[in-house]
């Protein structure tokens, strides 16, 4: 079985007191950037990029992973004591969790989200594990033409999934991909749109873009609405477990978020933000037993099933970013950048080039969840602390982080210039209502787009018709002009925009 | 015309303008053929169609009925001024800024600084409780990033370590 003795190498390393150590950071700040709203995995990662060049590249990653699936399980704790949700993915447990919480039963409702994350989380890390190989053997088929096919394919299913504006949404990823050329070409050895400044010839560094759109433009919008006042269930918290009833209901609801959160991963553009919205919708669907509480006041199947999707579509979201080398999201994005600073090409070759890395990082994530489930049930009440903490305390101290990051990643301080710049731009996004997270996907495969299209081009002499003649790529192609078409559809549209406004 | 969605009419000029100014900056350098690309092909190629998407973005800004107009709003100038003067100030006290010909201050001058004037972001500012911060930031940092993870900056000011 090679499955298995995969997994032994991973747990090999994953397993060892060091590893371990980092896995544990990584949840632990992972958890407690998810109970705290306002600051999210993305903006957590770009701030941590520049610490973890001094570890080994195993660890720095299996830290950087903890930090995406830990938020998972903490931005459910708040969206249920404090109808906030602390991550975007935890919007709908929002709804029924707080009703649970003010029925008295906070206890189960943070059970079945910790539970159900638990058994979401063991089943990604076995899909991701199984799916691996496979399509690692597929990925090395594909030519320059089905590599640029499929950038178009995994950009455009980002945009379709997420909220907001199409057409403003690709437009962002343009702006992205545009930004990610700025530097020194690499066949020409010009130095496009550099305006002579040393410094821009490296490229814009990509933790700038990062930070100053994410980091900054969220804090000043954050900043720009007065201090909300919120009630917070914490002395109420008692009788963790759930009820026997409670179980049956859960159960079949923690198996279909799974399932579904692991297929929604999988797909470009997906990730637990989707999988979460999309299996609550499901949830609701499915009849109810006579005598259940409705969805909406308080059904523990309506928290069952998003924690459950988003915890899965979060791990199985590294299946593309791990086989393909393409992030399908903007924290896959970011673990491009980690990859990349520690001289690992992301693709299909990681696994055979480093084996220990790839297992590792794998068997980590089970390690983790198993990680979170301690940290997040018994030591509930040190989260729950945590949501007192003032933002006028924190947001200097994220600017903080932000600013030390960057300079740290150079040792220049025009990247400190260049943040500022940047966050001045996402605030403006934000207040144009453009989503920021396509610009950084775009930003990341800039360079990569424009490599594979210049080989495909210079195979097929300048024959455009290389991209639809050859099978995958206009299948891949194929995909993602259906998809746009699939949103574009009036009914669609509708719903797409009331799925979002539940928001 | 009337302009029926606000944030949708200034992104739109935004668009336009960003791509007309890559396309246009492409021009500058050899720009080649498909089998041949120069430096300028994917930027004049992704300049122009961001361009294209723009004036579409424009178009629906003035066409497509919104409820409420979707304005852009106040700017928030009070927090953005404050944060990014934070993050400036910051980076002239940990590097300096030799063109003037001020000196480094280091790392900690620096925390302390950025933690004053980011703090003037917010609606209360308490001098008492900024201090604490900053000294709790200063600490951490130090033990974080000096002790820790071993990075090499500028703890303090050129002046007193020479």
């Amino acid at each position: 079985m090679d499955l298995i003795s995969n997994l032994a190498i991973g747990f090999g390393v994953a397993v060892t007191p060091l590893n371990l150590l980092y896995c544990f950071i990584g949840c632990m700040l992972g958890t407690l950037i998810g109970v705290l709203p306002g600051i999210g995995p993305v903006a957590t990662i770009a701030m941590l990029l520049p610490a973890t060049y001094a570890l080994p590249p195993v660890s720095a990653l299996i830290m950087l992973a903890g930090i995406y699936y830990g938020a998972q399980y903490g931005g459910s704790t708040t969206a249920i004591l404090v109808n906030l949700p602390g991550e975007s993915s935890s919007v709908v447990t929002c709804i029924d969790g707080y009703q649970m919480a003010r029925q008295g039963r906070a206890g189960p409702a943070l059970a079945a989200a910790g539970l159900g994350s638990f058994f979401a989380g063991c089943v990604g890390t076995l899909i991701l594990a199984a799916f691996a190989v496979p399509l690692t053997e597929v990925a090395f088929k594909f030519g320059p033409a089905e590599y640029f096919s499929l950038m178009i394919l995994g950009l455009i299913g980002a945009v379709v999934l997420a909220s907001g504006s199409l057409i403003k949404a690709i437009a962002m990823i343009i702006l992205g991909l545009l930004l990610g050329l700025v530097g020194t070409d690499v066949n020409s050895g010009v130095a496009r749109y550099s305006f002579d400044i040393p410094e821009l010839t490296d490229g814009i560094g990509f933790v700038v873009v990062a930070m100053g759109v994410f980091g900054y433009g969220e804090i000043i919008s954050n900043l720009s609405v007065p201090e909300e006042h919120r009630e917070v269930f914490t002395a109420k918290v008692q009788g963790l477990w759930p009820t026997k009833e409670d179980f049956k209901a859960m159960a079949p609801a923690v198996l279909r978020g799974t399932t579904l959160g692991s297929m929604l991963g999988i797909l470009p553009g997906g990730g637990a933000l989707l999988a979460s919205f999309a299996s609550y919708a499901f949830e609701k669907k499915i009849q109810s037993k006579p005598g259940e509480v409705p969805f909406g006041k308080g059904n523990i199947r309506g928290v069952a099933a998003p924690e459950s999707a988003n915890n899965a579509g979060a791990q199985t979201s590294f299946i593309p970013l791990l086989t393909l080398g393409i992030p399908p999201n903007a924290v896959m994005a970011l673990m491009v950048g980690a990859m990349t600073i520690h001289n690992i090409q992301p693709g299909p070759q990681v696994m055979t080039s480093n084996p220990q890395l790839f297992w590792g990082l794998i068997a980590s994530m089970w390690v983790g969840n198993l990680m979170l489930v301690v940290l997040n049930l018994p030591l509930i009440g040190m989260w729950i602390k945590l949501l007192t903490v003032p933002y006028r305390w924190l947001f200097p101290a994220i600017v903080l982080f932000c600013a030390m990051g960057v300079y740290s990643t150079n040792n220049n301080t025009f990247d400190v210039w260049l943040v500022g710049a940047f966050g001045f731009i996402g605030y403006l996004f934000i207040k144009l209502g453009c989503e920021p997270a396509p610009l950084l996907l775009g930003f990341i495969l800039g360079p990569m787009m424009e490599e594979n299209l210049r080989r495909a081009l210079l195979l097929s002499r300048g024959d455009w018709s290389v991209l639809v003649t050859r099978p995958l790529s206009a299948g891949l192609l194929a995909a993602a002009g259906l998809l746009v078409v699939i949103v574009a559809l009036p009914s669609i549209k509708a719903k797409r925009e009331e799925a979002f406004v539940e928001e | 015309m009337k302009i029926k969605s606000q944030q949708d009419f200034y992104s739109g000029v935004m668009f336009i303008a960003v791509g007309v100014a890559f396309a246009w900056g492409a021009t500058t350098y050899n720009i080649g053929e498909g089998a041949r690309m120069g430096p300028g092909y994917f930027p004049m190629m992704l300049g122009i169609l961001l361009a294209g998407l723009g004036l579409f973005i424009l178009f629906e800004s003035m066409v497509v009925e919104t409820e409420d107009g979707e304005p852009i709003g106040k700017w928030a100038w009070k927090p953005l001024g404050f944060i990014i003067a934070a993050n400036l100030l910051f980076g002239v006290l940990l590097g300096g800024l030799p063109s003037i010909g001020l000196p480094a201050m280091g790392m900690i001058v620096a925390i302390y600084g950025l933690t004053f004037v980011s703090s003037l972001a917010g609606d209360k500012f308490l001098l008492k409780e900024n201090i604490v911060l900053a000294t709790v930031l200063a600490i951490g940092s130090y033990l974080a990033f000096i002790v820790l993870l071993k990075l090499q900056l500028q703890v303090w000011p050129t002046f007193i370590t020479g």
